[in-house]
């Protein structure tokens, strides 16, 4: 067939030179395509990357840069502060060895601690002029610009480690996960200018239902970074947590809910727990969805505390979470999220009243980052 | 200091492949160029016009592959900026209700306190922020 075409074609043209030219070229690039086809492929494959690469390099200098400028702008620093940043943002926390799991938990908080005090330490000597909120702030800009650091080095590692070995499987892998990456990269693109400006983010959101909630009651501090406010509601006393705001932070509900479950000698009815969760794709942005179990993210730590602590005292657990996608988790609040807030708060109320009576005592425990968020 | 708009862009073309469509582009101009002296008469090639048609086509061809290549590099930058919205706040007063959108200012918190109201002297709170994306019409599924 194709050497019919080609006989067409050298009479289409009106001489038999063309034909044999055109035969010769087909058979060339049949041969090639053969031999060198999947090489091609890795090729295009490794240019994909590398485009994505630049861009990831982009962004990774941006962050940097915000991260400079603004501990510039706010810490005031004497020196000027470009080493200790890129110092910073080869910061690595290795996790506790888990041959033997028992007891791994409090090794992991133990760890953990470490280093939330080893990175406020460091902004602090960065930007000695900041207060407490634009310390939390500009730590959450620290990380973002370092978790922006650690994309970039890994991608362009898997890049060069392909171009190097000519690994298909190695290409391959990378060039397929690499949407993925970059809509993480983005996202954290847009959370640097967030966290250095100090404004709500996505998984705020909880911590902003449990804001709403506390709004006109005095606040009193609570386990590390926590506040907790007394409200009555239809008869039922609410113990309302969140993080300490409006400074980026997402504090310790887990050591918070324990310790008013304590101070009241276990009596609580019901514990609440309000979060941002993963949306997956086709979910509407912002649609609120009730279940039971602590909804908390974050390495565990807070979850296995949460659910020791129920479990002594046989407390019942409910989860309102308000979905969205990673990207929108940690960049700016959309108005999608903060309008459904108000459904959060209506179903918060409805689960309350429904499932306590009169004189009960609950916890209202709003979680996530309350960067940008008062109470 | 509100500043909080802006795109990153990154604007990296390959001066190799910029290299192959400019030469690949040159050359297809001259074979049109050349054709199209052919089909004129300006340049004698005898009463065969064969030659001058496959020059015609294979300028054309040259000149749609360069044009795409370019569109297609041209896209792709595009798809390469991150634009970030502007975030708004928004204050009430919590006395007389009056409501007011501004952009974001450096320092802004929901439920911070800001000026005296200018109509009643109660005080003013923040009691919003956030960003509103304006997207794309979504494509619609069936299920």
């Amino acid at each position: 067939m194709l050497l019919a075409t080609q006989t067409k074609l050298g009479q289409l043209i009106g001489t038999s030179d063309w034909t044999v030219v055109l035969n010769v070229l087909f058979y060339v690039i049949f041969i090639v395509f053969i031999f060198y086809g999947q090489r091609i492929q890795m090729y295009v494959m490794l240019r994909e990357v590398e485009v994505s690469l630049y861009k990831l390099k982009f962004i990774k200098e941006e962050g940097r840069k915000v991260a400079i400028e603004t501990i510039r702008e706010i810490g005031k620093p004497q020196a000027d502060p470009t080493d200790k940043v890129d110092r910073f943002l080869e910061y690595f926390t290795i996790g506790p060895q888990n041959l033997d799991p028992a007891g791994i938990v409090s090794k992991l908080e133990h760890i953990l601690d470490v280093r939330d005090t080893r990175f406020k330490d460091e902004v602090k000597s960065m930007a000695p002029a900041s207060d407490e909120t634009q310390v939390n702030n500009l730590e959450n800009t620290l990380e973002a610009a370092s978790a922006l650091n650690f994309i970039y080095k890994v991608i362009r590692h898997y890049y060069l480690l392909g171009k190097k070995t000519m690994s298909l499987y190695v290409i391959m892998q990378i060039q397929m996960i690499l949407p993925l990456v970059m809509r993480e990269a983005e996202a954290y693109a847009s959370a640097l200018k967030a966290f250095a400006y100090g404004q709500p983010i996505g998984d705020g959101a909880g911590a902003l239902v449990a804001a709403r909630l506390m709004y006109g009651y005095e606040p009193r501090k609570i386990a590390k970074d926590c506040v907790v406010a007394t409200v009555p509601y239809e008869g039922r006393t609410a113990f309302v947590i969140k993080a300490e705001g409006p400074g980026g932070n997402v504090g310790k509900p887990g050591d918070a809910i324990k310790e008013v479950i304590e101070e009241n000698e276990g009596k609580i009815a019901m514990v609440v727990m309000i979060d941002a969760a993963l949306k997956l794709e086709g979910e509407e942005l912002g649609e609120v969805a009730e279940g039971v179990g602590a909804a908390i993210g974050g390495p565990g730590v807070d979850q296995y505390k949460i659910e020791e602590s129920l479990l002594k005292y046989h407390i019942a657990i409910n989860a309102v979470v308000i979905k969205e996608d990673v990207g929108d988790a940690v960049s700016p609040l959309r108005k999608e999220e903060f309008d459904s807030t108000d459904k959060a708060l209506e179903r918060v109320k409805q689960v309350v009243v429904e499932k306590t009576k009169e004189g009960d005592k609950v916890i209202i425990a709003g979680i996530g980052n309350t960067i940008g968020i008062g109470q | 200091m509100s500043g909080n708009t802006g795109s990153i862009t990154a604007s990296k073309i390959s001066s190799f492949v910029l290299l192959v469509v400019f030469i690949t582009l040159a050359l297809s101009l001259v074979a049109i160029i050349f054709a199209a002296a052919i089909v004129g008469g300006f340049v004698s090639a005898g009463n065969d016009m064969t030659g001058a048609y496959v020059l015609l086509a294979l300028g054309v061809l040259g000149v749609a592959i360069c044009t795409y290549v370019l569109a297609e590099t041209r896209r792709r930058l595009l798809k390469l900026k991150i634009v970030v919205p502007p975030v708004m706040t928004t204050i009430e007063c919590r006395k007389c209700g009056i409501k007011t959108v501004r952009d974001f200012q450096r320092g802004d918190y929901i439920f911070k306190e800001t000026e005296p109201c200018q109509k009643c002297s109660g005080m003013m709170l923040i009691t919003a922020i956030y960003r509103e994306v304006k997207e794309k019409e979504k494509e619609r599924f069936p299920f």
